[in-house]
């Protein structure tokens, strides 16, 4: 099956590892990303505004691209998933902005959030599946104890990302266990890493991190795994504990990946 | 000819504000057979009664059509309103214009249109009713209770007070219930223990009253005055009559690493046990999951210490059939499983407990003898939070329950208080989104939590409780403050959600009793008549029917007590006359309805007809009981040939009433 995907443009640059490893393992798992031609920046915030329309509009445009091609649209980078996801879900429940989107753009046929947007998390759990992902494991990272970071973005608002469960996920969990790792649960897992707040006060971002990284540890986490360019950024500047994408981790047990955990 | 009178009642504004009565009245004027018609503001009040009566007598009625509420509501009233006035109470039809009708119209146009339509199907049905004479069914004068907690017990007490024989079926080794677990009872701080154990004990020694513990109910038929019941009574490999309770077994097994369920796993027991002091019956019962003899075969250390003998390592389960005239449902609560909630991290630190784990660890006769301890490190708590309203209140149905579940409020203010008045260099703190305190001297309870006792409540939820260097660091909203809170607490309290035992959705079904979403049982009326079940001789105690605290729950106890009284009483019951009628002349005695009917009600005979040319012809065809069926139906519509008919509800009926809609 062929999706299309939306890499986003983190994932060009400071992130190649999840985007890289994240495509390889994809191919190798029997399902092709075909990146959108021409995609623009997904709008990077979710703006709060609601009369606030043009940073939106770029990520209107790649959910009416995939519509036309008529596949669902995939994404990997918790912040883009998290715009574009939220975008779709005005498109579809807000009157206003639907016609104000269509108005400014358009489009040959009007878009009312019929594209289904998926993270790759979900491509993994619903269309693979855990259990025929952990048949296909070729290096299990067996005895490999990994806490698992959410942040917010994938997770909230719950109603809108329609993701997991908002205080008790168990997606990137069950993912680490099809991988033979141990997941370890640790109450900081959906908490902020500091976010952009690292921008303007680098200090404050930088004791969220260690507030995450140090309740993981305390509860044995050896490794920190993340969707999240910005959660990764601000873990590694702040964080006692080795934190990695996700999919370095996938590409890994596939036998895709060499390296040391 | 018939000479049928139609009532068309107001319900106050119920009907009248969206039907226009005056006119429906008029129109069913007009109908074949009717003489009479009239509306009323309250037909159901006296003066409405008399109005009905009189038009009976004045205009010679062979049929009454009363367009009003639902016949759930009325028809029993209306029936006998009939009967004083000498008309056969079967010759009455209810037209429900008001559930079915104004209740659920906005129009008035529209509704009145439909009420005229569904008062002339009642008066095509009435034309065709006949005269139905009930008949009557023993009643067995022996009542069951299920669900031996502070319900059970009390129901029972009252039911064999009053003389007549009760059976308490409890599916754990003893009876008792919740109420065995709890240190102090609010708003008198009571011990439980002192005001439960006597009645505990009471009921045991009640020569009306037979305790069947470690048992459930796994079969029920019959219907009111006339059940039949088995019961499964779990092996516990102890002969009940000869164990003495000394409790030498308990201390001498040597599998002792057992989570004693009664301290809810906070310590452990041995795989024979009692579960406390004061059980009832105080006899010993071996854990099958744990015992090494039952498992391997290799062990026999109880058989071996027992003087009395009693230790019986074949013993089965045993099945017992009684029969009841009543059955009282008590089945209780279960506080919910904490899974979904783990923002709170009670799956992470064993500092973090649930409310009744807590009164374990300040009860006496807990696994800390009554000191509060960190189950963690066994050390002294400091700052403790308690968060009330957890798995309550919430919006939408996939995490948690949406009710609130009531006795939350008074029990975290009774541990607040205690832990104060204990342990007075203890900061506390109690996080909620209201505070509900209805009830006798509850308020005044509450407010001496905080006046008194210096607890700090705080309007808010906690957001997440994170274990960390051995403390669970609590972050919080101040609501009122409008800030938020980070507190470094030794211990985190979880009010947690009630919901009903696991074992009531099962019992429901073979009652046929019904529930709502929650599964809590429903009432016949929730307001009129609150402890009786809709489903006839299956009567509520106690939260099995929606959260109750303990007074509550003894008062609705002895409520549901005096029902079944009120029905033991009585020598005979009369039977619905709306039976099935087999017409024996289309009858070719298929089984089909037989196989159908969940009571039991329809046997064969073989019948001699009359055949062509004067032959005799025996043949196989259905008879019912009258005396069993309860007239639901099923066999009317299984029957291939259409022999099967309901009295009072016969297919010639109900297609007039099609025909009279359809017109």
């Amino acid at each position: 099956m062929t999706y299309a995907y939306f890499p986003g443009c983190t994932l060009k640059t400071k992130a190649v590892d999840l985007d890289k490893w994240g495509r390889a393992s994809m191919e190798a798992l029997g399902v092709t990303l075909e990146e959108l031609p021409q995609w623009q920046c997904c709008g990077a915030v979710y703006p709060l505004a609601k009369d606030e329309i043009a940073t939106r509009l770029s990520s209107v445009r790649a959910l009416m691209a995939a519509r036309d091609q008529g596949r669902p649209l995939v994404t990997l980078c918790s912040a883009c998933h998290h715009v574009i996801k939220r975008a779709n879900y005005d498109l579809a429940h807000d009157e206003t902005f639907r016609s104000r989107a269509n108005a400014y753009l358009a489009p040959q046929t009007p878009y009312a959030g019929e594209t289904q947007v998926l993270h790759y998390l979900e491509v993994l759990r619903d269309v693979v599946g855990f259990d025929n992902l952990a048949k296909q494991v070729k290096n299990p990272l067996t005895g490999v104890k990994i806490g698992a970071y959410y942040g917010c973005l994938l997770l909230r608002p719950s109603r809108q990302m329609a993701f997991d469960d908002p205080e008790n996920p168990t997606i990137l969990e069950d993912f680490l266990r099809a991988i033979g790792a141990e997941p370890v649960v640790y109450a900081q897992r959906n908490e902020c890493c500091g976010g952009y707040v690292t921008l303007e006060d680098a200090g404050f971002a930088r004791s969220r991190a260690a507030a995450v990284a140090d309740n993981a540890a305390a509860r044995g986490a050896q490794l920190l795994t993340t969707a999240c360019p910005l959660c990764l950024y601000n873990l590694r500047q702040g964080g006692s504990v080795r934190t990695v994408y996700f999919t370095e981790l996938l590409a890994q047990a596939l036998g895709l990946k060499e390296g040391q955990l | 000819m018939q000479r049928i009178g139609v009532f068309v009642c107001w319900c106050g504004s119920n009907i009248a504000a969206t039907v226009d009565v005056e006119t429906v009245a008029q129109t069913l004027a007009k109908e074949p057979g009717v003489v009479f018609s009239t509306d009323y503001q309250y037909m159901c009040s006296q003066a409405g009664q008399e109005l009905i009566q009189e038009a009976i007598r004045e205009h010679r009625l062979t049929g009454v059509v009363i367009c009003s509420c639902s016949p759930r509501m009325h028809e029993a009233t209306f029936r006998k309103t009939v009967e004083k006035a000498g008309l056969n109470p079967y010759l009455l039809e209810i037209a429900n214009i008001r559930e079915q009708c104004s209740w659920i119209h906005k129009d008035k146009l529209t509704a009145t249109q439909k009420a005229v339509i569904l008062g002339r199907a009642a008066i095509a049905k009435v034309q065709l009713n006949a005269p139905l004479t009930a008949g009557k069914s023993p009643v067995t004068k022996r009542a069951l209770v299920i669900g031996g907690g502070i319900a059970g017990i009390q129901t029972a007490l009252d039911i064999a007070e009053a003389g007549f024989p009760v059976d308490i079926v409890e599916k754990k080794p003893t009876i008792g219930g919740k109420m065995t677990q709890i240190d102090k009872t609010f708003p008198t701080l009571d011990c439980a223990a002192c005001i439960l154990t006597p009645k505990m004990v009471d009921a045991s020694q009640n020569e009306n009253i037979d305790i069947i513990s470690y048992a459930q109910v796994e079969k029920v038929q019959g219907f009111v005055g006339n059940f039949s019941v088995t019961i499964r009574k779990k092996a516990r490999y102890v002969d009940e009559h000869k164990c003495t309770g000394c409790g030498l077994c308990t201390e001498k097994c040597p599998q002792k690493k057992v989570p004693n369920e009664f301290n809810l796993g906070l310590d452990n027991r041995r795989a024979i046990y009692i579960p406390f002091a004061q059980a009832v019956p105080k006899v010993a019962t071996i854990d099958p999951n744990y015992c090494a003899m039952l498992k391997s075969g290799k062990c026999g250390v109880c058989a071996k210490v027992c003087t009395a003998g009693a230790i019986d390592y074949k013993q089965q389960d045993q099945l017992i059939t009684r029969e009841y005239g009543a059955i009282v449902v008590a089945t209780g609560f279960e506080p919910i499983q904490l899974d979904k909630f783990d923002e709170f991290a009670y799956s992470q630190s064993p500092d973090v407990v649930t409310s009744l784990e807590f009164e374990r660890l300040m009860n006496a006769a807990g696994p800390t003898g009554g000191t509060l301890l960190r189950p963690s490190d066994g050390k002294h708590p400091h700052t403790l939070v308690f968060v009330q309203c957890v798995g309550s209140r919430c919006d939408g149905a996939e995490k948690g329950k949406s009710y609130c579940s009531k006795i939350c409020c008074m029990y975290t203010a009774k541990h607040a208080m205690l832990t104060r008045e204990k342990y007075p260099d203890t900061e506390v703190y109690v996080f909620y989104i209201d505070v509900r305190t209805p009830g006798k001297n509850f308020d005044e309870f509450y407010r001496r939590a905080v006046e008194e006792y210096g607890v700090h409540y705080i309007k808010g939820m906690v957001g997440k409780v994170t274990p960390q260097d051995g403390k669970l660091k609590v972050q919080a909203s101040d609501l009122l403050g409008g800030r938020q809170l980070r507190i470094d607490a030794d211990m985190v309290i979880l009010a947690a959600a009630i919901e009903p035992d696991k074992t009531a959705r099962p019992l429901a079904t073979m009652l046929t009793a019904s529930m709502d979403t929650n599964d809590f049982f429903t009432e016949a009326h929730p307001k009129l008549r609150p402890v009786e079940s809709p489903t006839a001789g299956i009567f509520l105690s106690g939260a099995c029917q929606g959260p109750k605290d303990i007074p509550e729950t003894v008062a609705q106890a002895s409520a549901a007590a005096a029902k079944v009284i009120g029905l033991l009483v009585k020598d005979s019951l009369t039977c619905n006359p709306c039976t099935a009628k087999p017409d024996e002349l289309m009858c070719n005695g298929c089984s089909s309805c037989e196989k159908v009917c969940p009571y039991g009600a329809i046997t064969y005979v073989d019948k001699s007809f009359r055949g062509p040319n004067r032959t005799t012809l025996i043949r196989r065809v259905a008879q019912v009981n009258p005396a069993v069926c309860q007239g639901c139906g099923a066999c009317t519509v299984a029957c291939p040939s259409g022999a099967m008919d309901l009295l009072g509800f016969s297919n010639q009926q109900i297609l007039a009433e099609v025909d009279a809609i359809c017109r």
